[in-house]
Formats: C-alpha cells, structure tokens, sequence
C-alpha cells in the first residue's frame, strides 16, 4: 500500500484526502516498518527545514527514507521536496537527508527586481523532458506553490521541471531514479494536481 | 511567471454561507461546500471561509464544515472567524485548512502570529485587517487600523502594523478597506498601495470589488498579489471566467487552465 510519511510536518491530511478522492488506498504512518513494507511512499511536508529534520530523526525515519527512496516509488511534496537534498539555507543552515546531490538557497532576485516571498500561488511548471509523472498534463501547466526556499538539485539531470518568479528561474520538480519530488503541491493544485497523484500512484519506478 | 489570485470570500452563518443586506440582516445564500466546489470548478484560485456567527457568539470555528470542505475541494482554502488561541489554529490546520486567519485578536494579541508561524509554517498565517483613511496625524501613514469588523477604532497604524506582522512571521496580508467596502466602486489603491510597498510577503486586496476592471485595477496598479471578491460573484452578476478573461485582457497575468 502506499504510504504517507507523517513526520509532525503539517498538513497531511490534504494529501490523503486528494488520494481517497482519487479511490487510491493510503496508510498514514511514523512507523519505519510500515515504511519498509508500504509498496510506495509519499513525503510531504509544510513549515520549517530545522524543526522537520528534528522531528525526522528524534523518529528515527531518516534512514528509513533514505532506503525508501533507493527501493521503491518516492514522492517529495514542497518541504518534503527540500529536505531530500543535502542542506538547506532555512534556519541559518540545516544539514538534510542527502538523498539527491544539491542545496535549497532562500529566493534571492536579480538586481532592481522586486518579487514577493513566499512564492505564493498559481505558476507554470515547464518539464525539461518528459516523465510518467507528468502523463496527460499539459507542458506549463499551472500548480499551487508556497515557499520561500527552493531546490537546487547539482546534476542537472535530476531537474525535471523548472518554475520562474521574480525573473528567477528555479527547479519546480525532481526526478531521480526511484524517486519524484516536486516544490508545488498536488494535492491543493486542482484536476492537474490530482493527475499528478494518479501518475504517482500507477508509476511502476522507471524514468 | 506567478499569476496574480481571484480569490471568493464566503461568510459562513451556522453553517450556511450569508449575504449582509443594508437593513435586512443576513440573507442564507447556499451550503459553504457545494458553493466551494462551484467556485473551484469554474476557476477560482483560492476560497476564504469566514465563520462570522463564531466570534461574535464566542463559540469555535466550525471544524466540521472544514473538514467537509477539505474532502472536496482542492485547491487552496483560509478559514479565519473565531480563532481564539494557537489551538484553534492548529485546530483549523488539520482540519485540511491551508491557511488561518487572524484579525482582531492579532491586534490584542501579536504573538498570536508566531505562534501560529511556529505550528506549520509562516505561509500558514494570514493577517486580516480592516483599515480606515484618517487625517489624524498620530497616523503616520493615514491608515488606521480598526477592529471587530469595522466597528472599533484602535490606536495602530496601518503600515506600521503590517510591517510588524510581517516580522512576527505573517505569510500574508489580506488589505480590508473599511472604507471601500460595500460600496462596489472600487479597491482602495492607496490603501492596498502603502501597505503592499511596505511588505515582502504577499498582500490581498479585500473591499470595494464590484466590476472586473476593480480588479484589474487593483493588481496593475498596486503589488497586490490577490483580489478578494465577494457579492459581484455569490449574485451571479459575474462568474470567475468573465472576471479571468476581463484580467487577461487588461494583461494581468492569471490562471485560466483549471
């Protein structure tokens, strides 16, 4: 079954309603166990960096993610999204999970342009290449953002869709063996983001 | 590029979503669900759920109608009316909330905002404030900030408050033109204009809406992200696609793929 990675980081109860919606079953679980044994698993996440990675390892689930993402079907969704990488600048400097090469930089403009942070509400994701995540979405199609921090994954063969604010041009979906993690989220971006959970759910792993 | 929002605001009385008349109280217009879900289907952006019975009955928010909400609709909702304490927040938030409300009771009490900002995040909190033009000079940028809808004058400016928001760990400022409001002639543009010059974080114009341009006004002319609209939609004198093409054709950016 899938599973849901409840980590105390927020909102979860958005994405397993969007996936009762859809009639995909869900377990929402802290129990590395369940982890092991869920058939793919969903890591979503609102609020800080620091406080997440805290509750991540005071749960001992950071190496059960960790394994999650190398074996099965993964899904990062906005804080989730960020903490998969290797640091974030949030909190003065938060060492993460490492599970994809890179960093999450704070939104930092060109010179004399003046864009608001958090990045909030409706933008165009602009897939590099195609992916099974993505099936039956059309190119730039518009899903829900909100943060101020954002991934940037080192090899540019993880970026899979990018998303610009502020003249800014920043990675908006990840794509990496395994795993998919995207900055919007789904589960609050309408039919398409729903699509999006629907491809996750159907996915059988390979890019 | 970032779209700017339309966002439809619904006043929710026991349960059902309400229309202030002048002189005739409160008129019962529909179930705050379904109404939802017609809005998100043709387009809106965002919902507000204010529980205007709550606070001044001094009784919770309608968790339940929360919950209903969240199992339907999906994309992003506040709901504000009622909030009490951080409990009620974080109440409001697993309910399946995207976003909580403060007004008053952020002006009583400011740490209400970290408090909030500590539980999921800053972009879970969202300051309301009702805002009036004053020639007062105790009001250095000839905004006051008033409270319980409008009805009580405090001694806060403006600016200063939504700068002090801002610090406290607001993810958003949703502008109320006491002013304007009713009158369905327009957004206060100097009122949205100082206070969203003033932040970083985004800013929702609120009061005054009655025609498409007002909006289109409002999110060309100030850096206003949102425009909050309530009456010219609920009566069917626009639908959100008439207002989205009217926006797109005074070239302000919106979504209109839903």
């Amino acid at each position: 079954m899938l599973c849901i990675v409840d980590y105390g980081a927020g909102n979860l109860c958005s994405v397993e309603l969007a996936f009762r919606r859809l009639g995909i079953p869900c377990q929402v679980s802290a129990d590395p166990a369940v982890l092991a044994r869920a058939s793919r698993i969903v890591f979503p996440g609102v609020g800080a960096a620091g406080s997440a990675m805290r509750e991540l390892r005071s749960r001992q689930l950071a190496d059960a993610i960790r394994q999650a993402a190398a074996e099965k079907p993964f899904l990062g969704i906005c804080l989730g999204t960020q903490i998969i990488l290797e640091s974030s600048e949030e909190d003065g400097g938060v060492p993460c999970l490492g599970i994809v090469p890179g960093a999450c930089p704070r939104f930092r403009f060109p010179e004399g342009v003046r864009a608001t942070v958090p990045h909030m509400g409706w933008n165009a994701v602009c897939r590099s290449r195609e992916h099974a995540l993505f099936a039956e979405i059309p190119q730039d199609a518009n899903f829900y953002f909100v943060h101020s921090y954002f991934p940037q994954p080192q090899e540019a063969s993880d970026i899979l869709a990018v998303t610009e604010h502020g003249g800014l041009r920043f990675c908006s979906a990840i794509a990496r063996g395994r795993l998919v993690a995207t900055q919007f989220h789904p589960e609050k971006s309408g039919r398409f983001g729903l699509q999006v959970l629907a491809n996750f759910a159907e996915w059988d792993g390979r890019s | 590029m970032l779209n700017k929002r339309v966002i439809v605001c619904l006043d929710v009385r026991n349960g059902k979503v309400t229309k202030g008349v002048k002189f005739e109280g409160n008129v019962d217009i529909g179930d705050p669900v379904e109404m939802g879900r017609g809005y998100a289907e043709s387009g809106v952006d965002e919902l507000v759920f204010y529980d205007i019975t709550a606070s001044a009955e001094g009784r919770p928010i309608d968790l339940e109608m929360v919950r209903r909400v969240a199992a339907e609709v999906f994309i992003p909702f506040s709901v504000g009316g009622g909030i009490r304490d951080e409990n009620d927040m974080r109440a409001v938030l697993l309910a399946g909330a995207e976003k909580v409300s403060v007004n008053s009771l952020a002006v009583r009490k400011p740490q209400i905002i970290s408090a909030g900002a500590e539980i999921y995040g800053r972009q879970c909190v969202v300051l309301g404030m009702d805002v009036r033009r004053t020639q007062d000079p105790a009001f250095p940028s000839g905004l006051q900030v008033v409270v319980k809808g409008g009805r009580e004058p405090t001694a806060v400016d403006a600016v200063d408050w939504a700068r002090r928001a801002e610090d406290l760990g607001a993810g958003e400022i949703c502008v109320n033109s006491i002013d304007a409001d009713g009158t369905k002639e327009g957004y206060d543009l100097l009122a949205t204009r100082l206070i969203a010059d003033a932040v970083e974080i985004p800013v929702i114009a609120s009061g005054g809406a009655g025609t498409p341009a007002h909006l289109a006004a409002v999110l060309k002319e100030t850096r206003a992200e949102a425009a909050l609209v309530a009456s010219m939609v609920h009566y069917g004198t626009y639908s959100i696609p008439q207002i989205k093409e009217e926006l797109r054709r005074h070239r302000v950016a919106v979504r209109m793929d839903w």
